[in-house]
């Protein structure tokens, strides 16, 4: 029996589409999946991510054992009410799964993806080992993310007044606590918005509460082709376990110093960057197909430098065309996929296509 | 749009008129299974299309669906405007959405194509 998060029933009365993922029942659509991308481009729409996983940190050892399980450096988090985005690996240097960590007044608060949630907490407590902490999952909770470039008002528009000030100033990677509701300026679309982590009785009120203020729902559909747009990584089709995270376009989120923090899979990304500045590292770039046609997950693309494949496909509604990721070889500056009609040339671009609403590639 | 529209098992539909015209396009099941569509590949006019035979693709955020020909005949008239507005499929499959327009050559192959009944046995 699947999964279903504590708006199921609010999803079926919008007459949302319920695929499965992940052993979740969630919903694909509600209708149109490029209408649903505009108006969070556009205006403000609300996603259920109820089924992402939550999980809170407690304990003395726990900025300790960030610091050791995640590329990206926690002791940056230097007073509660801010966050940031990592990759945790393996010792070989393989992305485990990439999350946002949050710090709270009290304990991290950490979320990771839904579909990697049973072996993500296996890996935390295998890492924990050791350390004074508790690991505390939060299935209790519900997560709304609404985004766009009206989300922020709507949003604000429905807390109390001692929250909405707060809220309405809240910079990116900035959250805070309010009440039990933890609110973040954090997201997965390339447009300014919020997630909202509240006890899953909340949830259907708020839902409803945003719809009545001209929020609509958006379905995973149209949460794939925003994140593709804003060349934000998919676990499991951009990256996983066997790519490093120097060939999945996620050098960013690794803190190098200080030099003596020990973070797990340090020693095999120290040898992967080697491999990158001898040109020997598959590189994750933008694709973009200014002919007809989609290109999708799996295809094969060749350029001047070897052979790559396609890790996220779509059609972009902003952009009219479609759009990529795909990994190839170090230094290619042309390529070719295999699409039906034979080899079609597409342009390679820097795997970030659309923020703000604006295409921002040239 | 003659009220006598006919399903492939594959949810393409033909309705053809008395002059021995057939209309195709794909069912609103076809189009809701699909998803938004973006891209459509027509057949170019004076193409013969074989009966199950690939004749277009059309193509959506999700996939790439082949479309097979429900007749065989040769192809009179494609709808041109599809290719500005394609999503004109999810709107309208039986009617705006339409795909492609033929002679009939064998209208013998009507009597095996599924009525109205029969084809939403198959998509319940």
């Amino acid at each position: 029996m699947s999964k279903r998060t504590p708006l199921y029933q609010k999803h079926l009365d919008s007459g949302g589409k319920m695929v499965d993922f992940a052993g979740w029942d969630m919903p694909i659509n509600y209708g149109s999946q490029v209408a649903e991308h505009k108006q969070v481009r556009e205006h403000a729409g609300v996603f259920d991510v109820s089924h992402m996983t939550v999980v809170d940190i407690h304990g003395g050892d726990s900025l300790a054992f960030l610091r050791r399980l995640v590329t990206n450096d926690v002791a940056k988090l230097d007073v509660p009410g801010r966050a940031l985005y990592t990759g945790m690996l393996n010792e070989q240097g393989g992305v485990v799964d990439d999350l946002i960590v949050y710090r709270l007044g009290t304990h991290y608060r950490l979320v990771v993806n839904c579909a990697t949630r049973a072996k993500d907490l296996a890996w935390l407590h295998k890492v924990a080992s050791g350390f004074a902490l508790t690991i505390t999952e939060r299935p209790e909770l519900a997560i709304l993310a609404v985004h766009g470039p009206e989300a922020i008002d709507r949003v604000a528009g429905l807390l109390p007044t001692a929250w909405a000030e707060p809220v309405r100033s809240m910079g990116n990677f900035r959250c805070g606590e309010f009440g039990d509701w933890f609110i973040a300026r954090t997201g997965y679309t390339g447009e300014k918005g919020l997630e909202l982590i509240v006890p899953a009785a909340d949830a259907a009120g708020l839902w409803d509460r945003l719809l009545a203020a001209g929020v609509a729902p958006i379905g995973l559909g149209a949460r794939d082709t925003l994140r593709l747009e804003a060349g934000m990584n998919l676990y499991g089709h951009d990256m996983d376990e066997t790519v490093s995270p120097l060939a999945a376009n996620m050098e960013q989120t690794i803190s190098w110093l200080p030099e003596d923090r020990d973070f797990v899979g340090r020693a095999a990304v120290t040898a992967h960057k080697q491999l990158q500045l001898a040109g020997q590292l598959p590189v994750l770039v933008g694709l973009v197909l200014e002919s007809r046609g989609v290109l999708r997950e799996g295809q094969r693309v060749v350029t001047d430098r070897g052979e790559g494949i396609i890790t996220s496909g779509t059609f972009s509604p902003t952009l009219g065309c479609s759009i990529a990721m795909a990994r190839v070889p170090a230094h290619s500056s042309r390529c070719d996929v295999e699409l039906r009609g034979g080899l079609t040339p597409v342009r390679i671009v820097k795997p970030n296509f659309v923020r703000f609403g604006k295409k921002v590639f040239e | 749009m003659s009220k006598q529209v006919k399903y492939t098992k594959s949810h393409e539909w033909v309705s053809v008129d008395e002059s021995g015209m057939a209309t195709v396009g794909i069912s609103d099941y076809a189009q809701g299974a699909l998803g938004d569509v973006v891209f459509v590949e027509l057949p170019a006019i004076g193409a013969i299309a074989k009966a199950t035979g690939e004749i277009a693709v059309v193509e959506s955020v999700k996939a790439a669906s082949d479309i097979y020909s429900p007749v065989s005949g040769e192809v009179i008239e494609v709808n041109a405007a599809l290719q500005g507005a394609p999503d004109l499929i999810n709107s309208s499959p039986l009617g705006e959405g339409w795909l492609y327009r033929l002679k009939l050559s064998n209208p013998a192959e009507l009597d095996g194509l599924l009525d109205e009944t029969a084809y939403a046995a198959i998509c319940a």
